[in-house]
């Protein structure tokens, strides 16, 4: 065996090696200098990324593992994505991880996100369905027990029973899905099982009955991990009842990675299959995941759950990367995570910060926060604006560019799904204005949260979120970067 | 009798059938993860079969069963780590009682 091919798994090792200094330093070092755990994790991430970007420079296509784990600047660009998130939702994190209530376990909290993102480059690496399946369980079981981390709130484990039940659950389901691809194809490598499906495979022809049931199983297993509707229906559950950080990790960086995921399966193993087995449905769960998700939000007063079904139509339109069939799909599929991950994690900032100062989620605490804490309002104003895709902002970008890439192919079927993408674009932006109204507009009784002072690790976060709500859109060269990763 | 492929993938697929229904019908937390574990083991019967039956070339499925049973394994120790911290609150394991988390 060659050895060296390990090499080509340079993200994923220094990865190891960032968790296995945080897991020294949480084992073995005397109980003082262990406060500080969440800081040296920060600061040991905060190089990882920085080192990921300079050596992404010199990127070039790797494979390893006779074709299971390939990468190329495509992949560590998603990569180096995901780490800018992760990194702010650590800062973030801080704060909660301080408290007393999680002094005992609080090095687990980190080295349980390490883990979690080690799977998740795993999934995103994977060019074999056993590499992708490791990495994907490797993703959700330790999150699994992050939902449940707050031992003292019966909410948090109500939530980690849903999440792991409905896990298990649908990966049941892909397996199954898994197991008739394979006896299609004979082959668990995604090119093997393309080939397969465009020159016959084991049962004749390639439009058959369990080609369909097959993608189906596997289209419904993704579904859960993105939650896309109908397979929602834990979403709203287990980010009401998990803490914070862990909702803003679950809706970013865990939604993220498994789009890109979803991505590379659709194309490279079933791309061949599009027109015949799967083109209109995925188009049923783009409409559907918007639609439902854009209406549930409305009727939603806790911010925790508002979110998350905002996060679910957030997922609708990331999908929409999907359909172009392009690079240029790529790099707007990219393009928007990384601007959801600046808007969102800007959102969950402020609720994580007047959660811990008062402990209150609920839309009408904030009536009138304009009056009481301006810049957290403000960080609000910014970030609704930005998921709601308002002009100058981050947001109006990503939706544009991803709408572009999905007509570029020009069918009736493509402009009426943007078209309704569109239209669900004019109702998320109400649902959004609902939070800035509250917050502007209904100041007439006093705010029931009083004015605070948020902590210097949440307002660090919540600076580089509004940085790049701002910056992103207007600084077109983060676009044009993407798109040369991306080959054309 | 010559014993077919037929003869394997039908109980599979019972299996697999069976532990859906207990998994949607279900009330008791423990029961619902036994019928997960119906689910995933007939998965993997699925993989070994059409392993033997379809590619006895190479042992590509077989392998996959292996690391699947491995991860069905994780993944019941995680769940019945989860109900275990439920029922220490309520000392029940009804899905019936987590009723708090709704619209």
């Amino acid at each position: 065996m060659d050895y060296s091919q390990f090499l080509a798994m340079k993200q994923e090792i220094c990865l190891l090696v960032v968790f296995l200094l945080v897991f020294l330093n949480d084992t073995f070092l005397p109980g003082k200098s262990r406060n500080g755990i969440g800081v040296v994790t920060c600061v040991l991430f905060a190089m990882f990324t920085a080192w990921g970007f300079y050596s992404a420079v010199a990127d070039n296509d790797a494979v390893a593992f006779a074709g299971m784990y390939v990468t190329s600047p495509v992949i560590s660009a998603i990569k180096n994505i995901l780490n800018v998130g992760v990194l702010i939702v650590l800062i973030q994190s801080l704060r909660w991880a301080s408290t007393d209530a999680q002094a005992m376990r609080r090095g687990e909290f980190y080295e349980l996100l390490l883990v979690t993102l080690f799977g998740m480059y795993l999934m995103i690496s994977a060019r074999h369905f056993l590499l992708f399946i490791i990495g994907l369980e490797t993703a959700s079981l330790p999150l699994a027990a992050m939902v449940a981390f707050d031992k003292n709130r019966y909410e948090s484990r109500e939530a980690a029973v849903k999440y792991i039940l409905t896990a298990v659950f649908s990966s049941a389901i892909f397996l199954m899905g898994l197991s008739f691809v394979y006896a299609l194809t004979g082959s668990l490598y995604f090119a093997q099982i393309g080939e397969a499906l465009m020159f016959g495979t084991a049962f004749g022809t390639t439009n058959t009955v369990l080609l369909i049931i097959a993608l189906a199983f596997v289209m419904a297993g993704m579904g859960f991990k993105l939650s896309l509707v109908p397979f929602h229906l834990w979403t709203a559950d287990v980010y009401q009842g998990a803490p914070t950080p862990v909702t803003s990790y679950l809706s970013v960086i865990s939604k993220g990675s498994a789009a890109f995921a979803f991505l590379v399966i659709l194309w490279q193993a079933f791309g061949v299959v599009y027109a015949e087995a799967w083109e209109y449905m995925l188009y049923a769960l783009i409409i559907l995941t918007i639609t439902v998700g854009n209406l549930f939000a409305i009727r939603q007063h806790n911010l925790k759950r508002f979110l998350a079904f905002s996060s679910v139509s957030q997922a609708g339109y990331i999908m929409l990367g999907i359909v172009s069939f392009e690079d240029m799909g790529v790099a707007a599929l990219m393009y928007y995570i990384l601007v959801y991950i600046f808007s969102n994690l800007a959102a969950f900032g402020v609720i994580g910060a007047v959660e811990n100062a008062t402990g209150k989620v609920d839309r009408e605490d904030y009536n009138g926060l304009y009056k009481t804490n301006p810049r957290l309002a403000f960080t609000m104003m910014l970030a609704m604006f930005s998921l709601a895709g308002i002009p100058p902002f981050a947001g109006f970008f990503s939706k544009f560019f991803i709408f572009t890439s999905a007509i570029s192919q020009g069918s009736v079927a493509l402009y009426v799904l943007v078209f309704i993408a569109l239209i669900n674009t004019i109702v998320s932006l109400y649902y959004y204005l609902l939070v800035v109204k509250a917050m502007f507009i209904k100041t007439e009784e006093p705010c029931t949260v009083s004015t605070f002072r948020s902590a210097l690790s949440e307002r660090i976060g919540m600076s580089v979120c509004v940085l790049g709500i701002v910056l992103l859109g207007i600084v077109s060269c983060v676009y044009d970067s993407l798109l040369g990763v991306c080959g054309c | 009798m010559e014993i077919t492929m037929i003869y394997y993938l039908i109980p599979a697929l019972v299996m697999f059938c069976c532990g859906l229904y207990g998994f949607i019908t279900r009330k008791n937390m423990i029961a619902m993860l036994i019928s997960l574990e119906l689910m995933l083991n007939a998965v993997d019967i699925n993989f070994v079969v059409f392993n033997r039956f379809l590619f006895p070339e190479q042992m590509e499925g077989m392998f996959f069963t292996l690391f699947a049973i491995a991860m069905a394994a994780a993944e019941t120790a995680l769940a019945i780590a989860i109900i275990i911290n439920v029922f220490r609150w309520g000392k029940r394991i009804d899905v019936s009682d987590l009723t708090k988390l709704k619209d």
